[in-house]
C-alpha cells in the first residue's frame, strides 16, 4: 500500500536535511528535490491506476471504524499530483532565488513539513488527524513567510498567524461538536450517523466549518490575511501559498467535508454561490487598483477563489467539473505568475509596475512566460484558464442563476483589465533600464518554462477522450456524495 | 557543576545543582511508565526540559551554554524523529501497518509490555524535552531592544 | 447545559479579546482563552457522572470509566497550542524590534 508515503517521505526528508545538512544547501536541495520527485511519481501513478477505487489504509492495523485512516479516492490522488507539480517547480526555483536571501538548510526543512501538511491534509479520512496536518502546514506556512526577516514580513505573518489560529480553533470547535454528537471523528462514519440526527447539528457545525475552513480559503470576508502574507512571503512561497495551500487546507477541505460528510445542504451551496460571487467582484475590483505586482496578484488569487467556489456552489455535474477544472488551472498560471514577480523582483530590485520597463529585452524567459500565464488567467482561448472558465459561466446559465453567469463573465473583464495594465506598465513599459541587479539563473527560467508548458498542455485535459479518464472521475466522487462512505463501510 | 559569579545567589545555585538530576529522573521515570500511568512523552519531556531551563535561570547563560553541547542536542532531536519514522516503517514491513506494533506485547502491568509504544514514548520524551527547551533557550536570547542584521 | 453555556461564554471572552485588543501580548491571550474554551469543552463531551478515570490499574476491577478519546485530543491540541504560542511570541518580539511598539495600530507598514 502506497498511501503512508505521501505522508512519510516529505517528513522523513524533512528531519534528515536538519541532521545531515551543514553549512552548505547542496545536501537540502538534493534531499528535497529526491522526496518530491519520488512524490510526484507515487502521485501521478495512484492518479492512473486508482481511478475507479477507494483505497483505505488502517493506520497501525487498527480496524476501519477504531483507529485513524487514510482513504485515496480520484479527487485525493488529482490534489496530490497538483500539490506535487507546484512543490517540484518550487523548489526548482528556490534555488537560487533563496540563496539570494541566505543559504541555509533551513528552508528546505520547512518547505518539506509544508508539504507533509497539505499531503497529510488531502490524504487522511479522520477529522482530527485533518486537523493536526492543518496546523503542521500553518506553521510551516507562518515561518516561511516571515523568512525574510524584514519588518513587513514580521507583520504579515503576525496577521496570517493570528487568522491561522482563530480560524483553527473554530474548525476544533466544530470538530467537537461533531464528536460530541456521533461519537466518532473517522469522516465516513460521521456521513453515515449524521443522516439519522437532527439536521440543526449540520447547520452548527457548518456554520463553523465554513468561517474556519473560509478563512484558510481566504474567500472574501474573510480575505484580510491573504494580500498581506501573499505579497510579503519569497516568490517561491507566494506560489506555493496561493497555488496550492488555500486550495488543499482551504477549498478541498470544504469539497470534502460538505459534500462528502454533510452531504451537501442547501442552504451551503447557496452561501457558496452568493460567498463566491462576492469574492469574484471584490477581489478583481480591488486587485485592478494595485500598483504593486504581488499584491495584485494576492487580489486575484481571492477572486479566483471566487471562481471555483461558484462552481462548487452549483452543485450540478457540470458546475463541479468547472470549479475543480479551475482548481487545477489555477495552481499552474498563479504559480507562474507569482515566478515572474520573483524573477523581475530579483532582477529589477522592484516590484512597483510603474518602475518596471522592458523586461522583454532585460528578461526575455520572464516576459514571455508571464504573456501566457496572463492570457491564461484573463481567460483567452486556448490557453486552460479560458476553458474552466467557460464551463463554469455555461453551468451557472444551465442551473439557471443567470445574475451568477454575468457577475462571472464580468470578473473574467475585469480580470483581462487588470493584466493588460500589467503587461502595458510593467513587463512592456517605457522606462528603459540598463542596470540588472542579478541574473536570472537556468534553474528559474527551467520552472516557469515547465509551467508555462503546462498552462497549455491541461487545456488538453477537456477533450473528450482525455476528460473520461482524468476530470470525470474527480467530479464523480464529488457529485455521487454516498458513495464515498458506502465505499468504505462496505456496502 | 562549578562556582561562577553569574546566575542566583548560592542557595539556589545549591539547590538548583541537587535537584536537576532528580527533576531529570522523575522525568525520565514519566516517560519510561507512559504506557501504564499518566503522563508519557510529552509529560516527561516537559519536566527534562525544566530541568534545563532551571539551570539556565540559577547559572545564568554563559554557563549553561558551557554546560550542554548544542550542536550535539540539535543532532539528538533530529534523529529522534527520524528513528521514530523509521521505527513506523519498520511497522510496515514487520507489523503489516505505518506504526504498526511488531515486538512482543508482554504482560499487563509490567514495565516490559505494550510493544512499540514505550519506544515511542521515549523517542517523543526525547523530542520534546529537547526542542522545548531550545525554543525557551532562543527566545530568552533575543534582545527586544537592539535590531539585528 | 449550564456548563456547556459558560464554556461558549469563555470562548466568545477570547474572541472579544482577539477582535478589540490593540496590544499585541493582549491578542495572543486571547487566542490562548479561545483555545482553552475548546478544549475544555473537549473534556466535557467525554465526561459521564459518576465514572472513573479511564486507566486500568492492577488489582482494580472494570468500573464506568469516561470517555478517554477527547482526553487524548486535549493532549494534542495542547501540543499544538503550545506551538502556536511560542510562534506568536517570538513574532512578537520580532516585531518589536523592528517597530518598538506593541500597539497593532501602528505597526501599519503593510496596507491598501
Amino acid at each position: 500500500m502506497i498511501l503512508p508515503y505521501f505522508i512519510i517521505i516529505p517528513l522523513i526528508a524533512a528531519f534528515l536535511i536538519s541532521l545531515i545538512a551543514g553549512k552548505k544547501d547542496q545536501w537540502a536541495i538534493s534531499l528535497s528535490l529526491i522526496a518530491i520527485i519520488a512524490v510526484l511519481v507515487l502521485s501521478v501513478y495512484s492518479f492512473i491506476i486508482f481511478q475507479k477505487e477507494t483505497l483505505i489504509y488502517n493506520m497501525s492495523g487498527w480496524k476501519f471504524p477504531f483507529g485513524i485512516v487514510l482513504v485515496m479516492d480520484a479527487l485525493t490522488s488529482f490534489m496530490l499530483v497538483m500539490v506535487s507539480i507546484i512543490s517540484l517547480t518550487s523548489i526548482i526555483f528556490s534555488v537560487q532565488y533563496i540563496r539570494y536571501i541566505d543559504m541555509d538548510w533551513k528552508y528546505y526543512s520547512l518547505f518539506m513539513l509544508l508539504v507533509t501538511g497539505m499531503n497529510g491534509v488531502i490524504i487522511t479520512g479522520d477529522l482530527f488527524n485533518l486537523f493536526v496536518f492543518m496546523e503542521i502546514a500553518l506553521f510551516a506556512a507562518f515561518i516561511l513567510v516571515a523568512y525574510g526577516r524584514k519588518a513587513e514580513e514580521f507583520e504579515a505573518a503576525f496577521k496570517y498567524a493570528v487568522m491561522g489560529g482563530v480560524s483553527s480553533i473554530l474548525v476544533l470547535l466544530g470538530i467537537a461538536i461533531l464528536y460530541s454528537a456521533t461519537s466518532t471523528l473517522t469522516m465516513a462514519k460521521v456521513a453515515e450517523e449524521l443522516k439519522l440526527l437532527n439536521p440543526k447539528i449540520t447547520l452548527w457545525v457548518g456554520g463553523l466549518f465554513l468561517v474556519g475552513f473560509g478563512l484558510k480559503a481566504a474567500v472574501m470576508p474573510f480575505h484580510a490575511w491573504l494580500p498581506d502574507a501573499h505579497s510579503s512571503a519569497p516568490a517561491p512561497i507566494s506560489a506555493m501559498l496561493s497555488g496550492v495551500l488555500i486550495k488543499a487546507l482551504g477549498l478541498y477541505v470544504i469539497i470534502r467535508i460538505f459534500f462528502n460528510v454533510l452531504d451537501a445542504p442547501i442552504i451551503f451551496t447557496k452561501a457558496f454561490l452568493i460567498l463566491g460571487a462576492i469574492s469574484i467582484l471584490l477581489g478583481v475590483f480591488l486587485a485592478i487598483g494595485q500598483w504593486d505586482l504581488k499584491r495584485l496578484l494576492a487580489y486575484h488569487s481571492v477572486s479566483q477563489i471566487g471562481y471555483m467556489l461558484l462552481g462548487l456552489g452549483l452543485a450540478t455535474p457540470l458546475g463541479i467539473l468547472g470549479g475543480v477544472y479551475h482548481l487545477f488551472n489555477h495552481a499552474m498560471f498563479k504559480s507562474l505568475l507569482f515566478y515572474n514577480a520573483g524573477s523581475v523582483e530579483l532582477a529589477l530590485g522592484t516590484r512597483d509596475l510603474q518602475k518596471m520597463g522592458n523586461v522583454v529585452k532585460i528578461l526575455p524567459v520572464t516576459a514571455q512566460t508571464s504573456m501566457i500565464a496572463s492570457l491564461s488567467i484573463s481567460g483567452i482561448p486556448p490557453f486552460n484558464g479560458f476553458f474552466s472558465k467557460l464551463i463554469i459561466i455555461i453551468a451557472s446559465i444551465q442551473a439557471g442563476e443567470f445574475w451568477f453567469a454575468f457577475f462571472a463573465v464580468v470578473g473574467s473583464l475585469f480580470t483581462l483589465a487588470s493584466f493588460m495594465k500589467v503587461q502595458r506598465y510593467g513587463f512592456r513599459g517605457e522606462n528603459i533600464i540598463e542596470i540588472v541587479k542579478e541574473k536570472i539563473g537556468w534553474q528559474m527560467n527551467i520552472a516557469m518554462i515547465l509551467l508555462a508548458f503546462l498552462c497549455l498542455l491541461t487545456s488538453l485535459l477537456i477533450i473528450p477522450g482525455i476528460k473520461e479518464v482524468t476530470l470525470d472521475p474527480v467530479v464523480n466522487v464529488i457529485v455521487q456524495k454516498a458513495q464515498y462512505f458506502n465505499l468504505m463501510t462496505g456496502r | 557543576m562549578m562556582k561562577t559569579d553569574k546566575g542566583m545567589s548560592i542557595i539556589v545555585k545549591t539547590v538548583t545543582r541537587i535537584s536537576v538530576w532528580l527533576i531529570i529522573l522523575y522525568g525520565i521515570y514519566i516517560i519510561v511508565h507512559g504506557h501504564l500511568t499518566p503522563g508519557g512523552g510529552f509529560g516527561g519531556g516537559v519536566v527534562i526540559a525544566l530541568a534545563f531551563l532551571n539551570v539556565m535561570l540559577a547559572y545564568g547563560k554563559e554557563f549553561t551554554e558551557k554546560w550542554l553541547n548544542f550542536q550535539l542536542l540539535h543532532d539528538i532531536e533530529s534523529s529522534s524523529v527520524t528513528v521514530f519514522l523509521v521505527v513506523g516503517i519498520l511497522g510496515i514491513s514487520l507489523g503489516g501497518a505505518f506504526l504498526a506494533n511488531f515486538l512482543s506485547k508482554g504482560d499487563l502491568f509490567e514495565l516490559y509490555s505494550a510493544g512499540v509504544i514505550p519506544v515511542f514514548n521515549i523517542l517523543i520524551g526525547i523530542k520534546v524535552g529537547i526542542s522545548l527547551f531550545l525554543v525557551v533557550w532562543l527566545l530568552a536570547g533575543i534582545n527586544p531592544e537592539e535590531e539585528d542584521e | 447545559m449550564t456548563i456547556y453555556l459558560l464554556c461558549f461564554a469563555l470562548f466568545l471572552v477570547g474572541l472579544y479579546g482577539v477582535l478589540t485588543k490593540r496590544d499585541i501580548v493582549k491578542i495572543i491571550l486571547s487566542i490562548g482563552i479561545m483555545g482553552y474554551a475548546t478544549n475544555l469543552f473537549l473534556v466535557f463531551v467525554g465526561y459521564k457522572s459518576g465514572a472513573i478515570y479511564p486507566i486500568l490499574s492492577e488489582g482494580k476491577c472494570i468500573q464506568p470509566m469516561v470517555d478517554p478519546l477527547p482526553q487524548a485530543l486535549v493532549l494534542t491540541s495542547i501540543v499544538i497550542e503550545l506551538g502556536t504560542t511560542a510562534l506568536l511570541v517570538s513574532l512578537a518580539i520580532k516585531l518589536f524590534q523592528k517597530y518598538s511598539t506593541f500597539d497593532i495600530t501602528k505597526i501599519r507598514r503593510l496596507s491598501g
